[in-house]
């Protein structure tokens, strides 16, 4: 099987704000935008470079999300910056109306994801977003995995066009994709070849079901990790090539069980191969205050979750 | 200068088209849009500097964002008259498959609308949003948008309206369809605008105001208000209208704010509305 080793931990954030800059750089119609959170959302460097093609809207992200999808009347192209509750839950029915019915070229960024924002609380811990943004019609949802793989999306969506909504996070975690590896939008990436069990997972959870699947080697069980950074639209083919082999499955992600990465996978598997498969994921619940790795731990969110659910699922086979 | 008896014909015959379009399909917005009509004849067949080919980008161009979206059919109306699509369309007004859906929207491909609205309190951000493109463009042309008093309710309103103040966004030119009503009654009942001018001006904008039922003092108007952009201040017109103008048994009451007229109404408006141009 293969192995990845993690190059060092970075924030999945500066990944954002490194492919922004790049993405700045690239095309002069970039527009970066930021309710109050610039330091947060890592960009600065933007900012600075481009002082003219940064917004500042204050702490009213519903304007934000309206001007933005004006701004692209004309060409450019607005990158929204704030909080994952506040790019999602909070301006539902302005990226609704505004950006995704009226087919706006909007990319809207999200931070401090999931319950990995930490000590802030439930009130700032969003579990929906996914959710609530891939039942939006025309919306692409990406979650990308580290800091290489969210700046390399950073740069695609910007050549992508259409709404985009990019979740990220706030720890710094393990680096482990290729840096400078193109992304491909819809396109799933294999990361180790298996026969017993397949492990989808996309966001902080890709590094911990690599993890899971050294575990699980150790224990004779051969499972294929696919990290699947763009939730909708969700590469079908890939999923189905790997169930068809293994035949179970699990996924795994930092987010509600309800609307997230492992629905969708099994409302795919229901209609074209009903499948044994597990959750790992949030069930039914907010967040709570603590250590990103204190909650990761107690909402079991983890490699030995995975793990566990990767044994029960065979056995279900 | 512009010829006021031919806009109130252009008028006149909007009006008619709109009391059509709701009597056929047995639902719509009459109230607000009838008390709009002038403003919009003024626009788009005196003021605005646009094409008819239409393209999303308006570069180049005065851009129109409507945010009370439900005078839906004012919009259609002028804008099939001004020729951005064939008036016959205008029968196709909330019918399936029809561009002219209840609220207007892009997703239907119908030209001259840029954001889809209906869901209140957007479109001042929206066109906050384009006007700021047109200033990274260096674009000189003005972008209007148009929003109901009920609508100023809303907080994102005041979020937009700061923003624009703070950032001096000087090249938008909006108005309050200032009719006094909203669905369950007068909005002093519902939820009283207090002091509108003195809310605006407090929020950082120009403000004048004009009479949106008298096509010389719009034409008067939207002239003066453009003489105050580029002055470094968003401008606001607070535009007095009387919902149902130009009807007499729909003035003077938010009845009619979302009621079609039946059978003997509708020819009891038309009876009061000259064709002018023909109707469709």
């Amino acid at each position: 099987m293969k192995k990845y080793t993690s190059t060092g931990n970075k924030d999945t954030r500066s990944g954002f704000g490194d492919g922004l800059l790049e993405a700045g750089k690239k095309n002069e119609n970039v527009i970066a935008m930021c309710a109050d959170l610039t330091g947060s959302l890592k960009m600065d460097a933007f900012k600075n470079e481009f002082p003219d093609r940064f917004i500042q809207a204050g702490i009213a992200e519903a304007n934000m999300i309206g001007m933005a999808a004006g701004m692209t009347i004309g060409g450019k192209i607005p990158f929204t910056g704030t909080f994952a509750n506040f790019s999602t839950g909070r301006v539902y029915d302005q990226i609704r109306q505004s950006v995704a019915y009226s087919d706006k070229n909007v990319k809207i960024c999200a931070s401090h994801a999931g319950l990995t924002l930490g000590e802030d609380g439930a009130t700032h811990q969003i579990l929906e977003d996914i959710g609530l943004m891939k039942m939006l019609p025309g919306m692409t949802v990406i979650n990308p995995c580290d800091y290489n793989q969210t700046k390399a999306a950073t740069i695609a969506i910007a050549e992508h066009h259409g709404p985009v909504y990019l979740r990220f996070g706030r720890p710094k975690v393990p680096v482990f994709m290729p840096e400078n590896e193109k992304f491909v939008i819809g396109e799933a990436i294999h990361l180790t070849e298996g026969t017993d069990v397949s492990i989808f997972a996309t966001g902080h959870l890709v590094w911990e079901a690599l993890q899971a699947a050294e575990q699980l080697e150790a224990k004779g069980i051969s499972a294929e990790v696919i990290n699947i950074h763009t939730i909708k639209p969700l590469d079908a083919k890939a999923v189905l090539a790997s169930v068809a082999k293994t035949k179970c499955v699990v996924t795994a992600e930092e987010h509600m069980r309800h609307g997230g990465l492992g629905d969708s996978i099994a409302q795919l598997l229901s209609r074209e191969n009903p499948t044994p498969m597990e959750y790992v994921a949030v069930n039914d619940s907010f967040g709570e205050s603590g250590t990103p790795e204190e909650l990761m731990t107690k909402y079991g969110l983890d490699a030995a979750n995975i793990v566990k659910a990767a044994e029960k699922v065979i056995k279900r086979k | 200068m512009a010829d006021i008896a031919k806009l109130e014909k252009v008028a006149s015959q909007v009006r008619r088209d709109i009391v059509r379009m709701v009597h056929a399909v047995n639902s719509g917005h009459p109230g607000g849009s009838l008390g709009c009509a002038d403003y919009f004849t003024a626009l788009y067949f005196d003021v605005m500097k646009y094409s008819t080919d239409f393209k999303m980008d308006g570069k180049g161009e005065d851009l129109f964002f409507l945010s009370n979206g439900h005078i839906s059919p004012v919009w259609y109306s002028t804008l099939a008259r001004a020729g951005f699509f064939e008036v016959k369309e205008l029968a196709t007004f909330r019918k399936l498959n029809t561009r002219l859906q209840g609220h207007p929207t892009t997703h239907e491909g119908l030209p001259g609308v840029r954001v889809a609205s209906g869901s209140l309190g957007q479109g001042l951000s929206v066109a906050v949003g384009a006007a700021l493109t047109k200033k990274h463009n260096n674009d000189d042309r003005i972008v209007y948008s148009l929003h109901g008093d009920g609508e100023l309710q809303e907080g994102q309103i005041w979020e937009a309206a700061m923003f624009a103040a703070h950032n001096k966004v000087d090249n938008i030119i909006s108005a309050i369809d200032f009719n006094g009503r909203q669905i369950d009654g007068d909005v002093s009942d519902v939820m009283d605008l207090g002091n509108l001018r003195g809310k605006w001006e407090s929020f950082g904008w120009t403000v004048t105001e004009m009479d949106g039922n008298n096509m010389q003092a719009i034409i008067d108007g939207l002239a003066h208000a453009k003489t105050l952009t580029g002055k470094g201040k968003p401008v606001m017109i607070i535009m007095k209208t009387e919902m149902g103008a130009g009807v007499d048994f729909m003035m003077g009451s938010h009845k009619w704010h979302g009621v079609a007229p039946n059978d003997e109404q509708l020819a009891n408006a038309l009876s009061q509305l000259p064709e002018t141009l023909g109707d469709y």
